[in-house]
Formats: structure tokens, sequence, C-alpha cells
């Protein structure tokens, strides 16, 4: 196929119907309300479903219920209203459906600001929603990622039967880019007979499906939380993805950064490799299950003296990168919160203060 | 190589189309593309910006400080950005709505009525494809005639308007001494 | 007198940022007006919706605490639970109110929260780009609506007023509009009649104004006003739904 240019709100919605997501929910945000509108458009062309949820509670169990029924769904949003549908995230992690969320951050805490952020990092990796559960967490660096994420993300939300989120800040969900969608490619939903309720009429069997988070009996809920764990311990096997950039050569420095940060830094590494200096980075495609090992042992590179996770966050991924690298370089943070970017050139700055130290 | 450009104006002067029509014609062309504009509460009312990066290999950072040329729809916009062009980039100023110049001399001007010219085509609207296609002859940053193209295909579900685009197109080619 | 008399002590000398024609400053300045002719105003806090009244925090004059979308009239049930004898009111949009927010807008109507609630009705969403509201009308282009709002996938507008007077505790409820000078005195005496039930702590009170949003209604603002009374206006029949028994 030709590539079309699109922004990344609408390309994402894009992907979703060629993924074969029929079934749309939705609450306004910005910055990521473009999809919604994009859907609205869409859905009903291809005879799926669109709606506007009345808040983000709503959509959030608009989504279970849907999930629940074995078809595709999606919803995107921002980070306030990922914080409303994280109490629906937690149940169909309990309940075992698999869903796919986005979320096109924006800066916070409380209503913050509309500009991009990086700053929901915690709350997707480490929880949002109570319980003992994870999300397998997806980052693009931009609008063709976003594309391949999302049509990726429900197979694999499929083969976890769990909810997947995909991670955007607001740049990546307003900028244009030209993107290509896989030709001839058909949806291979999995068969979702042995748990969805999709009627027992339409599974041509009298046993029914049941599909609940509750389990009173202590063991029952331990051996439910252990088979949820046996799932995110094969992600950990089997989804860690991640982007080495310049990392073959005798980089002085590492840097751990993704989404649209790491596309800044990118550009500050080339510029210093132009003038005789190599600094590595290693960009986290999933932050959940993260690249733990390939982050470990770029670290260990002889020539890297300092590990440096620059990101649109207070620092929060910097702590899962100092627990990576165990001590062996020092790890720092460098970034932004404010919805400003650091420029490439305010990159190379710190890196070469670091460096001088 | 990369390119920059950056079209700022008001909001409603048709400043993100122009930059898309640029995309999406440098994209044709075959080289790596990003529209990237201003989105915030800075919108209301207020002035546009967008960012259009063009290069022969993957595009880095989307955050472009100093742009290589500006297209100036509105004097807010030349004041603010003039100064960051830049050396030896093109500087297009809708003289209509700005009576100063860039204040630059390591920048090529381009001088275009674009509001005058457009009214006298017969719509105001049109200014911002004078606009595009002036700065496009200056610049040779794609190719005018795919750039022309893409303006078609791009009112393609509004074909009456086309004939008046074409003409204000061919405005701003003139203007450019094309 | 200090302040010029033009304008109202509850309001700052700042520059709304609402787009011409929107009827958000003339509710502003009917607020303020009140609360100066009620002399309250070193009693009062506002509570800001989300939506495009964020900052209205910037043009009162009193003290104002910033809500999350839809959830003001729960932090005003916590302002006047734990200090009755100040003066609060919500000042909502129609997204933050009716949809988002109804679960917190019903509940403090039923317990009969002693503050008042200024409902901005203007039929979308104003501040996130024009996107279908519970208000919007049948047919009503939004940016989630393209085609118009279908009823029979999105149900007919909520009209809030009706649905609060079917409960048995809320005290006042009435709808007046802005759109032409003969509305604005009624309005203004229906806001002051609210916050008058208030000082007197009889009852909760609640003052919906049907707006115009002229930016998303992708109208000029004279066709907005216009708009609003031969459309709104039939659907939203103007009127006070309930008064406390005297
Ligand atoms: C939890 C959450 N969801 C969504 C938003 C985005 N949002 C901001 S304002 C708004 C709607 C505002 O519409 P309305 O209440 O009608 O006010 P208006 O702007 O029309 O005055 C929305 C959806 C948000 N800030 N927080
Ligand atoms: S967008 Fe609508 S509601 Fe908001 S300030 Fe403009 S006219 Fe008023
Ligand atoms: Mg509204």
């Amino acid at each position: 196929m030709a590539k079309v240019l699109m922004k990344g709100n609408e390309a994402i919605g894009e992907a979703a119907i060629r993924a074969g997501c029929k079934n749309y929910f939705a609450y306004p945000i910005t910055p990521q309300s473009e999809v919604a509108e994009y859907l609205a458009k869409r859905m009903p062309e291809v005879d799926g479903v669109f709606l506007q949820g009345e808040s983000e509670v709503a959509v959030g169990y608009m989504i279970f219920g849907a999930a629940a029924c074995g078809e595709r769904v999606m919803t995107t949003s921002s980070s306030p209203g990922v914080s409303l549908m994280s109490e629906a995230i937690s149940y169909i992690a309990g309940a075992r459906c698999p869903a796919v969320f986005v979320n096109i951050m924006r800066g916070g805490p409380g209503l913050g600001g509309i500009l991009p952020s990086q700053a929901d990092y915690f709350q997707a990796t480490k929880g949002g929603g109570h319980g003992d559960y994870r999300l397998l967490v997806m980052a693009p660096e931009g609008v063709q990622e976003a594309v391949d994420m999302t049509m990726k993300a429900f197979d694999l939300a499929e083969k976890y039967r769990g909810p997947v989120m995909i991670m955007g800040d607001g740049l990546i969900g307003q900028m244009m880019e030209p993107v290509e969608f896989p030709e001839d490619f058909t949806p291979t939903p999995m068969n979702n007979d042995d748990w969805a309720t999709s009627g027992m009429a339409t599974r041509g069997t009298d046993k029914r499906n049941l599909v609940k988070s509750l389990f009173l009996d202590p063991k029952q809920l331990n051996d439910h939380n252990l088979l949820l764990k046996a799932g995110y311990d094969r992600m950990r096997q089997e989804e860690v993805r991640y982007e080495g950039y310049n990392t073959d050569a005798e980089y002085k420095l590492l840097i751990v950064s993704y989404g649209t940060m790491s596309r800044v830094c990118k550009t500050a590494i080339d510029t210093m490799k132009e003038e005789g200096l190599e600094i590595g980075m290693v960009r986290p495609q999933t932050l959940f299950p993260f690249p733990e090992q390939a982050i470990h042992d770029a670290a260990a590179k002889e020539s890297c003296s300092h590990v440096v996770s620059i990101e649109l966050s207070m620092g929060q991924m910097v702590e899962d990168v100092d627990r990576c690298v165990k001590g062996q370089r020092p790890v720092t943070w460098y970034g932004e919160c404010g919805g400003d970017i650091p420029t490439p050139e305010e990159i190379i700055d710190h890196v070469k203060s670091l460096l001088k130290n | 190589m990369q390119k920059e450009v950056m079209f700022a104006g008001f909001g409603g002067q048709g400043i993100l189309l122009s930059a898309k029509l640029l995309a999406y014609a440098a994209m044709e062309q075959g080289a790596e593309v990003m529209w990237i504009p201003s989105y915030g509460p800075e919108m209301r009312g207020g002035t546009a910006y967008c960012t259009v990066v063009v290069s022969d290999k993957l595009i880095g950072s989307p955050i472009i400080k100093n742009p290589t040329h500006l297209v100036a729809m509105n004097r807010p916009s030349l004041e603010k950005f003039a100064p960051v062009v830049k050396p030896d980039g093109v500087v297009l100023i809708n003289s209509s709505l700005i009576p100063v110049r860039s204040g630059r001399d390591d920048v090529r001007e381009l001088i275009v009525p674009a509001n005058e010219a457009a009214v006298k085509l017969g719509s105001v609207k049109c200014a911002n494809i004078i606009a595009v296609s002036a700065f496009a002859a200056m610049s040779k940053m794609v190719d005018v005639d795919i750039l022309r193209e893409c303006v078609k295909k791009e009112f393609a579900k509004k074909p009456k308007i086309i004939p008046l685009n074409m003409k204000a197109f061919d405005e701003g080619l003139k203007i450019a001494g094309m | 007198m200090g302040k010029t008399f033009s304008k109202p002590e509850a309001l700052t000398d700042a520059h709304t940022h609402y787009c011409p024609g929107c009827t958000h400053g003339i509710v502003h300045r009917l607020v303020a007006e009140v609360i100066d002719e009620l002399g309250i105003r070193e009693n009062t806090v506002g509570i800001a919706p989300v939506g495009c009244a964020v900052m209205a925090y910037n043009y009162f004059d009193c003290d104002f605490q910033e809500a999350a979308h839809g959830r003001a009239p729960a932090m005003a049930t916590g302002i006047k639970r734990v200090r009755p004898d100040l003066m609060a009111f919500t000042y909502q949009g129609d997204g933050d109110l009716a949809s988002i927010g109804m679960g917190e807008i019903v509940h403090a109507a039923n317990r009969g929260e002693k503050f008042t609630t200024i409902f901005i009705n203007n039929a979308i969403y104003g501040m996130t780009g024009g996107q279908m509201a519970p208000t919007t009308m049948p047919g009503q282009r939004a940016t989630t609506a393209p085609a118009g709002r279908d009823v029979e996938a999105t149900g007919m507008p909520i009209r809030m007023c009706e649905l609060l007077s079917t409960l048995a505790t809320p005290g006042y409820i009435s709808r007046q509009t802005v759109l032409k000078p003969k509305y604005v005195n009624k309005a203004k005496k229906a806001i002051k009649k609210a916050f008058e039930y208030q000082k007197e702590n009889r009852c909760y009170s609640f003052v919906e104004i049907v707006s115009t949003c002229p930016t998303n209604w992708g109208m000029t603002p004279l066709d907005s006003l216009k708009w609003a009374e031969d459309t709104l206006l039939p659907y939203y029949p103007l009127g006070e739904f309930k008064t406390p028994e005297e």
C-alpha cells in the first residue's frame, strides 16, 4: 500500500479497524480527541460500533462488557481519563479479558496541562488500579510505530487474555507522518469459546462461561494470581522489545529513553557522533516487560561510564533503569515535566556535562 | 539533508493546511517527512504554527528550534520566528498584513502580498495556497508540479474550489518569479 | 468607591479568554453582581469546572477551588459540610455536569446540600473542540456526531432542570437564559434567589443558563443567538421548576 500522511491519533484509529477491531468506546479529552472524531466517521463505514460514553469510568466498563463477549475492543484517552479507567483495567485484568487501551499522555498531576508528557509511566507499568496485575505496555516513537503496535496489541491482548496499553504522548497524537498499513492483512482473532460470554447458543454448547474477578476462597485467589503471574512471566520471556541505537560503537555514555523523547535523543546522538563523541541508546519499545537484560548488558560495556534515563517526567523510568544496571554504573535522570521537550542541543549539553564530571 | 520550514500565522489563515500540502508533496517525492502542529491553549484565537521537516533519512527530533525556512503570515509570527531562522533560509513575508521586514541580511526574503492577491482572485481564503506555492518555488524544497497535484488531491472532495486554488497556485509562482 | 462603577467588585481586572459572542462572560458578570449585592464576596468559595470555564478563578475575585471534571458538586459538599458558614457555588458546563458529573450532581441535589449550582448549557463540549454533549440537540452536528446527533443511538438530550425536579429534596430549580437583554434581568433575579436561599441556609439551588458556543457551533455570534432561541429554547423551556416552600 502507498504511504499516506496521517496524524498519529487518526492513524491509531485506522490501525484498530485494520486489526479487526470494530468496537470503540471513548470520552473526549485533549490531546487524543481526534481518535474519537476519526472513528465517529469511520466506524459506521465498516459497520462498527462507535459510542461516546458519559465518562471514562463508564467507558472502562463498556470496554469490560464488550471484551468479556470476546470481541476486539479499544478505547483511547489521556492521562486524567486513564486514571478514571484504572479501576476497570484492574477488573479487566482480574477477569482476564483482552482489551486495548491507548494513553496519549499529557502533563499531570491533576489537570496538569495538555502538552506531551511521559508522567504516567508508573501508572502504566506498576499498577494504576488496585491489585496484583500488570499491563503489557508498548511505547511507539512515531506514527508508523503507533500503527504497528496498535495492530499487534490486539493479538497480544488475546494471547495473554488481558489488557494491553499503548503509551503515546501528545506529540505522537498530534503530528503527521507518512504511514503504511500492511497490505492484505487479515486479522486473526483467537477463538474465545472456552471463556467468553458470547452466548451458549453462539458457541453451540450448554456449558456456560463466567467472566469475573471475585475469588473469596484464599487458595483460589492465590491460584488465580499465580495464573496471572505465569502470563506476566511469559511476557518477560517472549515480548520484550527494544531498539539499540549506536550500541555497536564504543560509547562513552548510555541513554535510555522511549517515545518522542527518544527521537530527540537520536538527533543528539547523531550530532555528537559527527563531532566524534560516541553515545549509545537503548530505546524500550515495551515498557512492561522492560528490556532488563539489554540495559544491563549495554551499561556493562567497558567504554561506558554513565547511564542517563531521559524522560518527560520527573524521573520514573530511571528507577527501573537503575534496577537493571545493578550498580555497575552511576544512573541519573534528565528531562522535563511541564510540557516542553528538551531539544537535541540541551541533551548534548547535559551529556557533555555528565562526561566532564 | 534535512530541511525544516515553519509556517506561522493567525488561527484560520490555513497555516496547518499549507504546511500539510508541503509535507504531502515531499512525501510523494519519496522523502521522509514530519508535520508538527502547535497545539494547546495558545491556539484559541492566537497564533497557530506548524513545522514541516523534510529529510532524505529517518527524522529524529520533532523539536526544531532553528528552522531552515519561515513562512510568516502575520506580524507576530515574523517578529517571533525571523530571528531564529538559519542563515541563507527563505523568509516568506505576507506583506498584506506585515508592514515590516525580517531585519536580517543573511536570509532570502520573499515578499508576498498574499491576502491582496487572494482577494483579487476572488477569495482571501486562498492566500495560504499563494503562499505555499511561492515558498516552494523560491525554496525548491519540493517540486512545484508535484505540489500542484497535491493541492488538487487535497480539494478533490470540493471540486468547485479547485479552479480558484489553481489560479492561486499560479499566482504564487508568478510572485516568486517563476 | 475605588473600583469603576461598571465592573462588579467580585470580578478581577483580567481579560477573559472566552471567544467573541460566548455567553460565559455575561453569566460571570451576573454571578459577580449578585455576590456584590449580597455582600458575600469575602465569604464565598467558587468551584471551577473542567470546561471552558476552568479558568473562572482568574475572573472571579473570591476564593476558588478547581475540581476534577464533573466532581465540583462533591467538592462543594465537602466545603459546606465542614464550613456551613461559607457560601459555595459550582459553575459547571453541560459536559461536566450532565455527562461525567451526573452522579455527583444528582446526589448533591438529592441530599439538599446547601450550595448553589450555575449550570451553563451550551449543548456542546466547548473546551475540547465541539464533541457531542448529553444536551446536544437531535441532528445537531458535533465532532463526535459528524452526521448530527442520532437519537436512536444516543438518546434524546437530557433536560437537567426537569430531571432534578423529580427529586423531592432540592429546593430551587430554575432555567434561564441570557440570549437577549430581556432575559438577562430574569436570569440575574434567579441567580440572586439561588444565592439568597443558600445564605438563609434553606436549600440546594440550581440555575441553568441556556448559553451559546459560536465557535463550536460554527456560527457567527449573531447567528448563534438566533439558533439558540429557535432551537434550544423550545426544548429547554425557561422558568422556575421548583421553589422552596414558604
Ligand atoms: C477525566 C477527564 N476527562 C476528560 C477531560 C477533558 N475535558 C475537558 S473539558 C471537557 C468538556 C467540557 O464541556 P462542558 O462541560 O460542556 O463545558 P464548556 O467547555 O462547553 O463550557 C472535557 C471532556 C478531562 N479534563 N478530564
Ligand atoms: S469554545 Fe464555546 S464555550 Fe468555549 S469560550 Fe469559545 S464560545 Fe465559549
Ligand atoms: Mg458545554
